[in-house]
């Protein structure tokens, strides 16, 4: 069974983002970029999928700039066997990159798809429900264990006041959440043999996407600002104040 | 202009958040019908026309629609969505999240996620970058998919009459199926919508410690939530789990025990009434938002506080 994971190049998770002075958006010029760690944990699941002897190949995904490379070379470390770059300079919105990855699906004819839930500069929470709409697949959402036998790819699903578990036919889209696995550290060795896995270049033209913006960005602004409050000297003066100065209990 | 929402329930009841909804629905488009996708909801049905503000509510009521499986509430949807609706729109919770998506595709449409605010009818803002950022975003699309945060817009008020219609039902599509739920049962408020929060990070140290939290909470009939690294170290279960990867509180009372306060957290939280904080760092980032903060140990100060609220 072939496994396509979808990888995603984001703004490292411990970079704190400033918004440009201008207002056009956050400044991300020299800062560290990484995989979305949702992806990352989307890799992860693919490769014990194949250590598991469920899956045959991992093939890793990514669409944007060419220093996306990098990021696929990451995957490629953690295990993946080959990777593809849809390449291109324009902004990406979700609709689009799900187009590109319909595309590539469409190709590769993966029996699972699995990629984050969502991506932490965006945090759009999109791109794999479209891209199963878009191939007319079931689809997973917020995975955090998957089980596949038989056909079918048995999801437990983390959802608004628990846990639920859907079983969906293959091929499918599965998109992960955080307690799905704990990802591997990637090892010097395997950094080395990463450099040697193929690496095909796509352009979203030749896969006929338009990828065309449709969303456009107004501006983006600093959020509000709270302003810290008082500090306490004891719970007897919190209960006060909570009671009579905030009004929040009785 | 006129917007669709997808009503979130469990086919006995509407889930409040829906309200909310329409809130920013009205802002945005004017008028308003809601569709309920469920199996044996007809009491949804009678919920949601109460809602002031609602034009008409429709129900597409079918077996295959109990467990609201995304392929399945998908199709219904968008079978009603391409009724010349200006606006799609549902709650940014795991249900909204999961379906409105795939509709918005299935027409070649972009969504607005999690939107905040209602700027213009085809603007609007939403958090970027873990809510480090807002950008107001505008869609050109022909119709406006958007998913609500609930707790940015007040609840619509009840007293609406709106007509309650039967839609034809889509074929079941038979590509999922449901296995099984694990809702915690609990007597506490849920905790997306409570008025007030008690939450526990990872100087709690244990599950056992978390009990203690469960006495203050039912004193203020508060619900639970913890942090990201309480519920990584497995002190609390993962749906308690407030943050921007997990759940968006903003209560009239958020009481942080033993929480440091990481960027993660606090945008899950900032937008809380009033937060309290009570943790032995004086320096935690959390007395940074904190509108009351208590420097103390906190196995002293919350058994002390559970006294003194009596």
């Amino acid at each position: 069974m072939k496994v396509l994971v979808c990888v995603k190049r984001v703004v490292d998770y411990n970079v704190k983002v400033r918004v440009k002075p201008d207002q056009t958006g956050v400044d991300i010029a020299n800062v560290k970029m990484s995989m979305n760690p949702f992806d990352e944990i989307a890799v992860e699941e693919a490769m014990r999928l194949k250590e598991a002897s469920v899956a045959t190949e991992v093939i890793a995904v990514s669409c944007g700039v060419s220093q996306c490379q990098e990021t696929l070379r990451t995957a490629l470390a953690i295990g993946a066997d080959r990777a593809i770059l849809v390449e291109t300079d324009a902004e990406l919105q979700p609709l689009a990159v799900a187009k590109l990855l319909a595309a590539v699906v469409e190709r590769e004819q993966p029996q699972l798809v699995i990629l984050g839930k969502q991506a932490i500069d965006d945090d759009a929470n999109q791109t794999g429900q479209m891209l199963a709409a878009l191939r007319s697949l079931p689809q997973a959402t917020f995975a955090s264990r998957l089980k596949v036998a038989q056909g079918w790819a048995e999801v437990t699903r983390e959802v608004d006041g628990g846990l639920e578990t859907v079983s969906v036919r293959l091929p499918a889209v599965v998109t992960t959440d955080l307690r799905l696995n704990e990802p591997r550290y990637v090892t010097l060795p395997n950094i080395m043999k990463a450099k040697k896995k193929p690496l095909e270049v796509l352009l979203p033209a030749s896969l006929g996407v338009d990828v065309a913006p449709r969303l456009k960005t107004v501006r983006v602004t600093e959020p509000p600002q709270r302003q810290a409050g008082i500090r306490v000297p004891d719970v007897a003066t919190l209960v006060t104040k909570l009671r009579d100065e905030a009004k929040v209990i009785s | 202009m006129r917007a669709l929402i997808l009503a979130e329930h469990d086919n006995a009841a509407l889930k409040a958040l829906t309200r909310n909804v329409v809130t920013a629905a009205v802002q945005a488009a004017g008028e308003v019908d809601i569709l309920v996708v469920g199996s044996g909801c007809a009491a949804v049905a009678q919920q949601a026309k109460a809602i002031a503000g609602v034009s008409k509510v429709f129900v597409a009521d079918a077996p295959h629609f109990a467990d609201a499986l995304a392929e399945n509430v998908a199709a219904q949807l968008l079978a009603v969505a391409a009724k010349g609706y200006s606006h799609v729109m549902a709650p940014a919770s795991s249900f909204g999240k999961n379906v409105l998506p795939r509709v918005a595709a299935q027409l070649d449409c972009s969504q607005i996620s999690d939107a905040i605010a209602v700027v213009a009818p085809d603007t609007f803002a939403r958090p970027i970058y873990a809510g480090n950022a807002i950008a107001t975003v505008q869609c050109a699309d022909p119709i406006i998919f958007v998913t609500v945060r609930p707790t940015s817009f007040a609840a619509a008020a009840h007293g609406g009459a709106a007509a309650v219609e039967s839609v034809a039902t889509v074929a079941d599509p038979a590509v999922s199926r449901f296995v099984g739920r694990e809702i915690a049962k609990s007597d506490r408020p849920e905790l997306a919508g409570a008025k007030v929060v008690v939450s526990g990070g990872r100087a709690l140290g244990s599950a056992e410690n978390f009990k203690l939290l469960d006495r203050l909470a039912q004193r203020l009939n508060a619900a639970l939530g913890a942090s990201r690294a309480a519920v990584d170290a497995g002190y609390a279960p993962n749906d308690w789990q407030v943050g921007q990867t997990g759940k968006i509180v903003a209560p009239q009372l958020y009481i942080a025990i033993g929480i440091s306060g990481a960027i993660q957290h606090l945008a899950g939280m900032k937008d809380s009434k009033v937060i309290v904080a009570i943790n032995k760092d004086a320096d935690a980032p959390i007395f940074q938002v904190a509108d009351y903060g208590l420097v103390a140990d906190l196995f002293q100060a919350v058994p002390e506080l559970i006294e003194k609220l009596g």
